[in-house]
């Protein structure tokens, strides 16, 4: 007994220690796992800023975009967050309901497909949905949305459950940005071509690098990783006549943070090069701020969306529940 | 307690009622202290009950079990002056004889010098000497049940319960046995009631008799009465047609 | 027999194990009621066409699974039971508790390395088929891969009841000329039968709350679980109330399935006597002996072929770097503390509900089971049926007020593992107790052994085996762990699966599978010491 006892103790005092102290200013912020893994921007961005700043900056991170505002909205107005890092635009709506987050004052410098003017929130990376493809599996890949609507049902793809991921309500809003009423009636036919609906991104691009489909929706950027970490152009995006979807990566701010004097000069940081440089080749986006450093060549080769498709926040929290219900209804079948 | 004093309690069933499922007894008994009565009937007539009762592993629904003149019918097994050998399951089989002996002196067998010299004694005197550290499955049946009289020997109790303890071992051996218990009475002078199913082990060794039959007490008396032929009728019935033979000794499979 | 029990500290002890597992789902309950009191119009409107469809399929998905997984479990544990001494049988033993760990999706793209697409036997089903084989992807994939994770653990849980069986049984059967078909009908039988709503039941729990794996290998959201939906409420809708509501209907489908389950046991109280030394006395015949070879070898290779699968996957990741890394040997460590800690917990919970569930059946006797010995029996089991994503965010709720819920979160994932992981461990350790009681009992009371002294000398002894095996389950499972640890986990507490996740979330598919392979050694290396825990001491 004495030893179980003893043993509780220090997985809890893994967690007191890791937990900083509370002497140096700090700022606390709630972001997504892959931002903080060592190999995501989160590191960097910490090491950066600290040597500005001279305080300490305590990441916490959770699951993902939307377990982030699940996160905040759990906690409510007792969180710990003085900025929230990782939402996307599909959240933005309903962060905003939520009367957590303060308005963002002054940030210059940011750049985004379509423009920026949100008083909220601010963007740090953007990227486009694609269908990545497997170049020994499949020779001429769909060009454009409606070819992979009505292609050969045999070329399967894998994607995701807009119910519980961000890539698979991406998906279905460029269905939705393209086909409008009809979108009922094109995931008809996608359906024919979709081996399996993941929970999530990682499965599906699990069962897609295992070789069980030749395609599978995620970003066009995806390509670059294959690319530059592993030295292969195998993995490419098809570019979609239609356009491509845009998601957009904010942070905003809590009520809590505006009174943080450390908060303007985390967003001034954030938009600047100590943090945009690390954001392509870590978490494989675009950066939306300015940088120093220039692209990786790989990313010249990505896919460039003729057009930018995109519903506005609002749009998506007053339909999201109906048209995800449309998807269910044809895909469940 | 101590371990040398001759003592010995009576044994009442004043009025008991107590049912299980469908049947239902009744007993109202004294057994003499000091005494050693043999409990006799067919089977289901309660004899197993009755010890049950006394050792307080069935409580009365109505009436009282007085031991010594108290009232233990509330009182937990443990707690009562009584030792218990039952047919099997006698000895924990992970543990030592000697550890199974030391559990009658202390349940956590935290055993003073002066408990091991009991244990040794115990142990000497039921013909075991040299085996205490063998486990039980080392032993043959009639060794075991060695044990648990060695137990009790060194609980020292004044009331002892025999059930049936030696159905199953064969005749010579288990003459042997009645003879030790007879010896071990004669040291100790406990009470001790005896489920028998063989006569001849009663006149062996019985005071008294009390012959049950459906749930009650049929009859009572000196053993000599009981197997001089001058016994109550349900008793002769039972042993006559029976050619002194239970027509149940192996009901329970061992 | 006994009726002295009323103030039994089993009993209590029990009641106090039961306390903990309802303050822990009960509290959670109460946190999200009270946050979704104001607005129950989501719970009204969960219950719409989709849903019972999606009820419907969890049903029979779980059903079938539950039977696939169940009666070849039967057969393999009265194989492996019939020849207690043959090469490998320890290391099969120990390989069956490591499905257990592996997370979801490491299981589901095991299954598919085989039976997939682009899987190994991809080409030879082509050919045999004469077209390109379409992968398992829909039921027969969510089946495999279920039968995958519950084949082994119902297999050993069934030998954990066969070896409970009392030893004189064995030799009646032999001394009475038995074959093979009436010792299975008089002996195996009865004590399969007596294990098996439980198991099954077990079973059926673990396959209604599958969530990866459905949506992963079905195909689409027409193959979709109440889980999933729960999942949805609480993830994207923030609806606590609908989650409750679902969480309910969970409850009360699950309720009565293991009802209509309990009616195929039966209760079967042998008599037992002194055990000696855990022995078959049958010889099985050459025939027989072959039929349960190839028993035997079907179950070992369905299981071991996707987690060789794994293995191979797992040998083309940089192991040495990964070894070497700082974050895996944190987050192994991690694991390996947090799933010891759950195990103690989740031992310590099932002793506590075995002994107390004796105790009540024993003061009982032949009258109606009262409600607290079903909640120490099968409605704890229960608690498998509330999400961990449940759990977690009821208690968030209730403890956002208090404090810092970081700071409770290496308590809340031991606790919330350990009641998890309890209903597998009870089913390991009750049949022990309930025998060794069964011998015991009687002396006990007499001899005035009780409470610590009772466990220290008698119980403890004979229970060493089947809680080493329950201590490995639940240690097994609570490596696996994704459901508690993704919202209590932070970046200062990073598991094994938490972090293979999060590799796999960023492209690092090699990586990936090498801390597949990782965790499965870790799993493998667990249960190795705790067979070794619970082997009896030689004197």
């Amino acid at each position: 007994m004495r030893r179980l006892f003893s043993l509780l103790l220090s997985v809890a005092a893994v967690a007191a220690f890791a937990a900083p102290a509370a002497a140096a200013e700090k700022l606390t912020v709630y972001t997504y796992e892959s931002f903080t893994s060592e190999w995501g921007p989160g590191p960097v961005v910490k090491k950066n800023f600290e040597a500005e700043c001279a305080c300490e900056v305590d990441f916490v991170s959770v699951a993902d975009g939307v377990a982030l505002l699940n996160r905040l909205k759990l906690e409510g107005a007792s969180t710990k967050a003085d900025i929230v890092l990782g939402l996307d635009t599909n959240l933005t709506a309903e962060a905003k309901e939520t009367g957590l987050f303060a308005p963002h004052g002054e940030v210059s410098g940011v750049t985004v497909p379509g423009g920026w003017s949100d008083d909220t929130f601010v963007p740090y990376d953007y990227g486009y949905f694609a269908v990545v493809y497997d170049t020994e599996k499949l020779k001429t890949p769909p060009a454009s949305l409606k070819e992979l609507v009505e292609g050969d049902p045999n070329q399967k793809i894998a994607i995701q459950d807009p119910r519980t991921s961000t890539p698979g309500l991406g998906l279905l809003l460029w269905v939705k940005s393209v086909y409008g009423d009809q979108a009922a009636s094109a995931w008809a036919k996608l359906k024919n071509r979709v081996l399996t609906v993941t929970p999530g991104w990682s499965e599906s691009y699990g069962l897609f690098t295992k070789g069980e489909a030749p395609m599978v929706l995620s970003y066009t950027t995806s390509p670059a990783y294959h690319m530059i970490a592993e030295k292969t152009d195998r993995y490419q995006a098809a570019s979609f006549s239609e356009g491509h979807y845009l998601q957009i990566e904010v942070a905003g701010i809590t009520a809590n943070g505006a009174k943080n004097p450390l908060l303007q000069k985390f967003l001034t940081f954030m938009t600047g090069p100590g943090f945009q440089d690390a954001v392509p080749e870590t978490n494989w986006m675009y950066p939306a701020g300015k940088t120093d450093k220039p692209l990786d060549p790989a990313f010249d080769k990505l896919v460039k969306p003729a057009k930018t498709l995109m519903f506005t926040p609002e749009e998506v929290a007053k339909n999201r529940k109906a048209w995800v219900d449309e998807w269910l209804s044809v895909m469940s079948k | 307690m101590s371990a040398n004093g001759h003592k010995s309690a009576a044994v009442q069933l004043d009025d008991v009622a107590f049912s299980y499922g469908e049947a239902t007894f009744r007993f109202d008994a004294a057994f003499p202290a000091g005494a050693i009565t043999a409990v006799m009937g067919p089977s289901g007539s309660g004899k197993s009950t009755l010890l049950n009762l006394v050792a307080g592993f069935e409580a009365p629904q109505s009436g009282r079990v007085l031991i010594d003149g108290v009232d233990v019918s509330k009182a937990p097994p443990a707690a009562r002056p009584v030792s218990m050998v039952f047919q099997e399951n006698n000895l924990f089989s992970h543990l030592s004889v000697e550890r199974n002996v030391g559990l009658g002196r202390s349940p956590s067998l935290k055993l003073t010098a002066d408990d091991r010299a009991a244990i040794s004694a115990a142990l000497e005197r039921t013909g075991l000497a040299g085996k205490q550290k063998r486990l039980p499955r080392e032993l043959s049946g009639g060794e075991r049940q060695r044990v648990a009289l060695a137990r009790v020997l060194v609980r020292d109790r004044p009331v002892l319960l025999l059930d049936e303890p030696f159905a199953s071992l064969g005749p010579a051996l288990r003459a042997d046995m009645l003879d030790l218990v007879a010896d071990l009475h004669g040291e100790k002078g406990m009470t001790v009631l005896f489920v028998t199913h063989q006569p001849q082990d009663a006149e062996r060794i019985a005071d008294h008799v009390v012959f049950l039959e459906d749930g009650a007490i049929a009859a009572t008396g000196p053993a000599r009465d009981f197997f001089a032929g001058t016994g109550p009728e349900a008793f002769q019935r039972y042993i006559g047609t029976q050619d002194g033979r239970s027509r149940d000794v192996a009901r329970k499979p061992t | 027999m006994h009726s002295f029990r009323r103030n039994d500290s089993r009993i209590t002890l029990g009641v106090l194990a039961l306390a903990f597992i309802a303050t822990l789902i009960g509290g959670a309950l109460v946190g999200l009621l009270a946050a979704g009191a104001g607005d129950l119009s989501g719970a009204v409107s969960a219950f719409d066409p989709y849903l019972l469809r999606v009820a419907r399929f969890t049903l029979w998905q779980a059903a079938l699974s539950t039977l696939l997984s169940v009666l070849p479990a039967l057969f393999v544990a009265r194989a492996l039971s019939r020849h207690p001494r043959f090469f490998g049988r320890t290391l099969i033993l120990q390989l069956f508790a490591v499905p257990l760990a592996l997370p979801a999706l490491v299981a589901a793209l095991g299954v598919l390395a085989l039976y997939g697409r682009a899987g190994y036997f991809a080409g030879i089903l082509s050919s045999a088929t004469g077209s390109d084989w379409p992968g398992i992807y829909g039921l027969s994939g969510i089946l495999v891969a279920h039968v995958f994770f519950n084949l082994p653990l119902a297999t050993r849980l069934f030998l954990e009841a066969l070896q409970a069986v009392p030893t004189d049984q064995w030799r009646l059967a032999s001394q009475l000329g038995m074959g093979p078909a009436a010792t299975f009908r008089l002996i195996e039988g009865p004590a399969l039968r007596q294990a098996l709503p439980g198991i099954a039941g077990l079973v059926f729990m673990l396959c209604i709350t599958s969530f990866t794996i459905v949506l992963t290998l079905g195909g689409g959201p027409a193959a979709s679980t109440l889980e999933v939906a729960i999942y949805q409420a609480l993830r994207f809708d923030f609806d606590p109330a609908r989650a409750v509501a679902l969480t309910a209907l969970q409850i009360a489908l699950t309720a009565v399935v293991v009802t209509l389950l309990a009616r195929l046991g039966a209760d079967m109280t042998g008599e037992s006597s002194l055990s000696v030394a855990p022995r078959r006395y049958t010889t099985p015949s050459v025939a027989g002996t072959a039929f349960d070879a190839a028993l035997i070898v079907a179950a070992l290779a369905f299981v071991a072929g996707p987690m060789l699968a794994t293995v191979a996957a797992g040998l083309q990741a940089d192991l040495a770097r990964l070894v070497g890394e700082a974050s895996v040997q944190k987050a192994a460590l991690t694991s390996i503390l947090l799933a010891f800690v759950s195990a103690v917990l989740a031992a310590v919970l099932s002793l506590a509900l075995a002994m107390a569930r004796r105790a009540l059946a024993l003061a009982r006797r032949n009258g109606p089971r009262s409600m607290l010995e079903f909640f120490t029996d099968t409605g704890a089991g229960f608690v498998l049926v509330v999400p961990p994503i449940v759990i977690g965010a009821g208690w968030f709720l209730a403890l956002r007020h208090l404090g810092s819920v970081f700071g409770a979160a290496p308590v809340m994932v031991a606790a919330v593992n350990a009641v998890m992981a309890m209903p597998f461990a009870i089913r390991a350790v009750r049949p022990a107790y309930d025998a060794a009681s069964e011998r015991h009992e009687r002396l006990a009371a007499q001899l005035g052994i009780a409470g610590w002294n009772r466990f220290r000398l008698i119980d403890w002894p004979v229970l060493r085996r089947p809680l080493a095996t329950a201590f490995a389950f639940a240690m097994a499972l609570s490596l696996g762990d994704l459901g508690v640890i993704a919202l209590f986990g932070s970046d200062s507490m990073q598991t094994l699966p938490y972090l293979l996740l999060a590799r796999m979330g960023s492209y690092r598919t090699a990586d990936a599978a090498g801390l597949a392979l990782i965790l499965g050694l870790v799993c493998l290396l667990l249960v190795f010491a705790a067979d070794r825990l619970g082997k009896e001491r030689t004197a």
